[in-house]
């Protein structure tokens, strides 16, 4: 995105802010104890985990924090957090 | 027309002719006679602006920079804590690329508490993002208003510009200067087109966050805008001079260089003392010259080395001091000439309003020449 003259920006959506830049830890979802329980998806703060038609959870990197929450709160510790190198 | 008017009064009338249609302003010594003027200018009818009476100066630039961005030719005027007092809104104005003009009638900082002229009010917001210009005269002082317009409002510029002249030496004192007409500022500043505006219609937002992504890029972009600023303000002096017949063609003036080996450099209204300060030198036989500096940001590096070209040594007169370091335009000229081996001394001087006489000149001249220097010149050591 080329920049604008004076930070200026037309009005938008948070769609908009890919707040997956932010992120220092990234989620594993191993699909391996998951027990589709779907406590990932309510917990999410940023709203960006889905299930998929393989009745599992995927989280979007694109807009993932890397807050962690998912894994603190899995109840099958199916999510790891791992650092990650940019 | 040539007309004896006070510094304030002349700078009122630049303001007036340039055509402001938001002026933002609170009063403060030695700027308030500019102000008062524009509001009865405003009040008469003479002058047809939005004057927006406001409860401090963070107010009067917050105003102009809203006014700014809604696509107005802004003006305000401060000096000292009032410009202190606007300091988070002048890197904002920076930032969002608005070519706001402000007069400083430069004045010095608190505490203690002082009335008087020098120049650390508009020297420490240095790294705002906003040009400088320094005015010798009140003639010039006048002149820059419509060079500084013209200057900013070029979309390859779109900064912010201070035009500062000295406190009481030049907003107080009478003298004749020529105020042009309507028609002839009309003919050499057209009206303002912004390059972008606050529209209802058609909603941007000014200033929006940056990640660390691109916070950099845009600082970048600043200083590149300063970096042209140089050729536009030239170009600008230059048509002035076409128009008006009073050449700015250049960022640095210089006065008796030729064959000189000692040169001084300063920034104001000290340069008028200074060139008559040197005609007597030079009577002596002495090879003395001034360069003085008509902007401090954008630095004109390229211009002042030119202008020192075969100088053995330079004397900087700061009226201004960054504690704990040097004068800020010592540290410039220093820079500009490192690698050169010219000799550069710092001499701070005329702080808080200690008048520069003819014969302080003479001594700083005597200094150089036996490399005294980087010190406060004139100290009264019987009360320290």
């Amino acid at each position: 995105m080329p920049l604008s003259v004076g930070c200026t920006a037309r009005p938008g959506k948070a769609r908009g802010n890919r707040t997956g830049a932010w992120r220092t830890f990234k989620p594993d979802f191993k699909h391996d104890k998951c027990t589709k329980c779907g406590q990932c998806i309510l917990i999410c703060p940023e709203g960006c985990v889905e299930q998929r038609e393989d009745e599992y959870y995927y989280p979007d990197l694109t807009y993932c924090k890397g807050c962690g929450l998912c894994a603190e709160e899995c109840p099958a510790e199916d999510v790891e957090m791992r650092k990650e190198e940019k | 027309m040539l007309k004896i008017t006070e510094g304030s009064f002349a700078v009122a009338d630049a303001v007036r002719l340039s055509r402001p249609g938001v002026i933002a302003a609170y009063p403060i010594t030695p700027q308030t006679h500019i102000v008062e003027r524009l509001a009865e200018m405003v009040a008469d009818g003479e002058l047809e602006s939005e004057y927006i009476t406001v409860e401090s100066e963070f107010s009067a630039l917050s105003a102009c920079l809203g006014a700014s961005a809604a696509g107005s030719r802004t003006y305000s005027a401060t000096t000292s804590q009032g410009l202190a007092l606007m300091y988070e809104v002048c890197f904002n104005v920076a930032g969002m690329r608005l070519p706001i003009l402000m007069t400083i009638a430069n004045r010095a900082m608190s505490a203690p508490l002082s009335i008087w002229n020098d120049q650390q009010d508009s020297i420490s917001l240095r790294d705002s993002g906003w040009i400088q210009f320094y005015a010798e005269d009140n003639q010039e002082a006048t002149d820059l208003h419509f060079i500084g317009y013209r200057a900013i409002e070029d979309h390859r510029v779109l900064l912010p510009a201070m035009v500062c002249f000295d406190g009481y030496i030049l907003t107080h004192t009478y003298e004749p200067v020529d105020i042009p007409t309507e028609e002839e500022v009309n003919g050499y500043l057209p009206p303002f087109k912004p390059y972008q505006r606050l529209d209802a219609a058609d909603p941007i937002s000014f200033g929006m966050y940056a990640t660390p992504e691109y916070y950099m890029e845009f600082r970048y972009e600043i200083d590149q805008a300063m970096q042209r600023a140089n050729e536009v303000i030239i170009q600008a002096g230059k048509e002035f001079g076409e128009h008006f017949g009073r050449e700015y063609g250049s960022l640095v003036e210089s006065y008796r260089m030729d064959d000189a080996d000692t040169a001084l450099v300063a920034m104001g209204s000290v340069c008028g003392t200074i060139k008559d300060a040197i005609d007597e030198l030079r009577s002596e036989g002495k090879k003395v010259g001034l360069v003085r500096l008509r902007t401090y940001r954008p630095f004109p590096t390229m211009e002042l080395k030119k202008a020192l070209d075969g100088v053995s040594r330079v004397a900087v007169l700061d009226r201004n001091i960054s504690l704990g370091s040097k004068g800020a335009v010592g540290l410039e000229v220093k820079d500009a000439l490192y690698g050169s081996g010219i000799v550069v001394l710092d001499y701070i001087v005329g702080l808080g309003g200690r008048d520069i006489r003819k014969k302080d000149i003479a001594a700083i001249t005597a200094l150089v020449v036996q490399g005294k220097g980087d010190m406060f010149y004139g100290l009264r050591t019987e009360v320290l």
